[in-house]
């Protein structure tokens, strides 16, 4: 009678303390079938990129004999080097690099001043509950969906008027103001998650409007800073039509460039030379979201669960 | 030390009025505990005193001056929040040091001020600690460090405890308890739990849509609320309320609940007298009905008891 009792409460202690029954099983036919999936997708998008890799370390003639998956005979890098210091845009011909050195000059600039002025402003229709802010967001908010080919002619006239078309500053003040309603919206959503209460300590606290932002607010925006530094670097850089109109002939960005590389109609068309320098152009954006992909996601979810 | 009154209060959000002409005296030294169901107006009325709210009419004032378009900071006001609102980026000592650093209070001062603070609330071993690495309860304290180190003489709590388990609630309402008589700073606290304001108070005020209905001892509180509204909220479980009428046998004040049944009221003072078979209601508090045979001198009361 003793026995059977105690041999119970074991048999009970096993079934809450222990895990029972069969462990399930890891690879289940529906798991298969995703990495199936995930597999080709993934060789899918980077069927193009080998492409363009091992044909850019390719010499010409190799090229023409139409082998476009095999591999290289020897790696090659002379189109490397043509793409980058040598190749003709138009009548210069000093490659991709001078358009390289002006995205930069265009890029840094203005996603400094878009992210600063869209944190503050962010933080200003967040907090400071003045009459009419609600409107001010609306027309913010409705800037973001304005297809901005629609802007390009009066600002044109604007610039050219006040002295600014074809200028460095020019195209980052245009690369800050298009940039400013979503990040805007960015920051906003990411402020207005945050506790009221914090604001109000730190007012008890004594500090100013300014203070609050500088000293409690920033600190804990870097999340959405990371994301919105992405997306404008990748937007900026990306940009072709800005550039284009707005930059003036000295300041021409990569990707302008590149197009004149690949479009000059004079001689042989290079595909490794063209190859080489795509590669070149996206190489930033490229590196960008591979070492901050999960600083992304990260921040998108944030924004996602708290806005 | 420092008195805080409050004249003729009015706030208004958009359209709907939360409080109109409410009027509130604290002395120096004493704590106040504002009680009330969630949205009577306590938690406005608080921020309305610190500052963080604008008021449509009335004065506040503190320390004997007219504070009522004063920055909260310059009110001599330290604020706990339920929220803990503990700046997340910042060590303990970077939260309980912003306050004084955006005062510029000289580096000597703070330190001595934050060790003082740190004292009293225990929390030396947390100072380069981050707030996410604390528990709820080491937060809590940290919040009324940050209070503590502004060195001001009133303290206003916004439902402090409401995010702590029981038994920390418990702990920390004993040492709020303590710093008060520690310091003797005038305490302004809101909350919706009557445990704690029973126990905590000095004076409760408890109000009901945006009014203040009775403002007294706990004691006075619990033995003579003013109206129903105070009577049923005060009290757990709550009082029981009959109806009957008012009458008066052989000399003495008694409560008819029906034909057969008629309850002595004699020895209970009237605030004012009543008619003969004037309609009431008889407010009975649970914990003192007491079940079992009949003493000399008590009232049988056949009644229905249900429990649930």
């Amino acid at each position: 009678m003793k026995a059977e009792i105690s041999s119970n409460t074991a048999h009970l202690m096993v079934s809450r303390g222990e895990a029972a029954g069969r462990k399930p099983q890891r690879l289940t036919i529906g798991r298969i079938g995703i990495y199936t999936f995930l597999i080709i997708s993934a060789a899918f998008f980077l069927l193009p990129l080998y492409v363009m890799v091992i044909t850019s370390l390719k010499t010409m003639p190799e090229i023409r004999q139409g082998n476009l998956f095999a591999f290289p005979e020897a790696f090659n890098l002379a189109a490397w080097m043509k793409a980058w210091s040598s190749a003709c845009t138009g009548l210069d011909c000093n490659g991709v690099s001078v358009g390289f050195l002006n995205s930069f000059k265009i890029a840094i600039p203005s996603v400094i001043a878009s992210i600063g002025l869209a944190a503050w402003t962010g933080y200003a229709l967040c907090f400071w509950r003045a009459k009419g802010a609600e409107f001010i967001f609306a027309i913010l908010l409705a800037g973001a969906f304005i297809p901005f080919q629609v802007f390009i002619y009066p600002i044109v006239r604007i610039f050219s008027t006040i002295g600014l078309f074809g200028t460095l500053p020019g195209i980052i003040i245009v690369h800050v103001v298009f940039g400013l309603p979503v990040t805007t919206l960015l920051f906003r959503n990411f402020f207005v998650g945050l506790p009221i209460d914090l604001f109000k300590a730190s007012r008890v606290d004594g500090a100013n409007f300014y203070q609050i932002f500088r000293h409690i607010m920033l600190p804990m925006a870097t999340p959405i800073i990371v994301v919105a530094v992405i997306l404008q670097v990748t937007g900026i850089w990306n940009d072709f039509l800005y550039g284009l109109i707005f930059a003036g002939r000295e300041n021409l960005p990569m990707t302008v460039q590149l197009n004149n590389v690949v479009n000059s109609t004079q001689g042989v068309k290079e595909y490794n030379v063209n190859m080489a320098a795509t590669i070149i152009t996206a190489l930033l954006p490229l590196l960008v979201y591979f070492f901050s992909g999960r600083w992304f996601v990260r921040g998108i979810a944030a924004g996602a669960v708290k806005g | 030390m420092a008195t805080v009154s409050v004249k003729n209060l009015a706030i208004a959000f958009g359209g709907t009025k939360v409080i109109e002409n409410l009027s509130l005296e604290v002395a120096e030294g004493e704590f106040i505990v504002l009680l009330g169901p969630s949205g009577c107006g306590k938690s406005t009325l608080l921020n309305s005193i610190a500052g963080l709210q604008e008021i449509d009419g009335g004065q506040i004032w503190i320390g004997g001056k007219n504070v009522t378009w004063e920055e909260p900071k310059d009110r001599g006001i330290g604020m706990v929040f339920q929220s803990y609102a503990l700046y997340p980026r910042m060590t303990v000592e970077g939260n309980l040091t912003f306050g004084l650093k955006m005062a510029k209070v000289s580096q000597g001062e703070i330190e001595k001020r934050v060790a003082k603070a740190a004292g009293i609330l225990q929390i030396q071993p947390l100072l380069k600690r981050r707030p996410g690495e604390l528990s709820g309860g080491q937060r809590q304290r940290v919040a009324i460090g940050r209070a503590l180190v502004r060195d001001v003489g009133v303290f206003l709590f916004d439902e402090p405890l409401s995010n702590l388990d029981a038994k920390l609630r418990t702990e920390l309402r004993v040492e709020i308890k303590k710093l008060h008589q520690a310091l003797g700073s005038t305490m302004i606290y809101v909350t919706h739990d009557q445990i704690e304001a029973l126990t905590l108070a000095d004076r409760i005020a408890v109000m009901h849509h945006g009014v203040i209905q009775q403002l007294a001892s706990p004691k006075e509180i619990y033995r003579r609320p003013v109206n129903r509204f105070v009577a049923g909220f005060v009290g757990s479980p709550s009082m029981n309320f009959i109806k009957g009428n008012l009458e008066t046998s052989n000399g003495a004040p008694a409560f008819r609940l029906s034909e057969e049944s008629l309850l002595s009221l004699d020895g209970y003072p009237f605030k004012q007298p009543f008619q003969q078979g004037q309609p009431g209601i008889l407010g009975l508090r649970p914990e003192q009905m007491i079940l079992r045979e009949k003493p000399p001198g008590a009232t049988p009361l056949p009644l229905k008891v249900l429990v649930d």
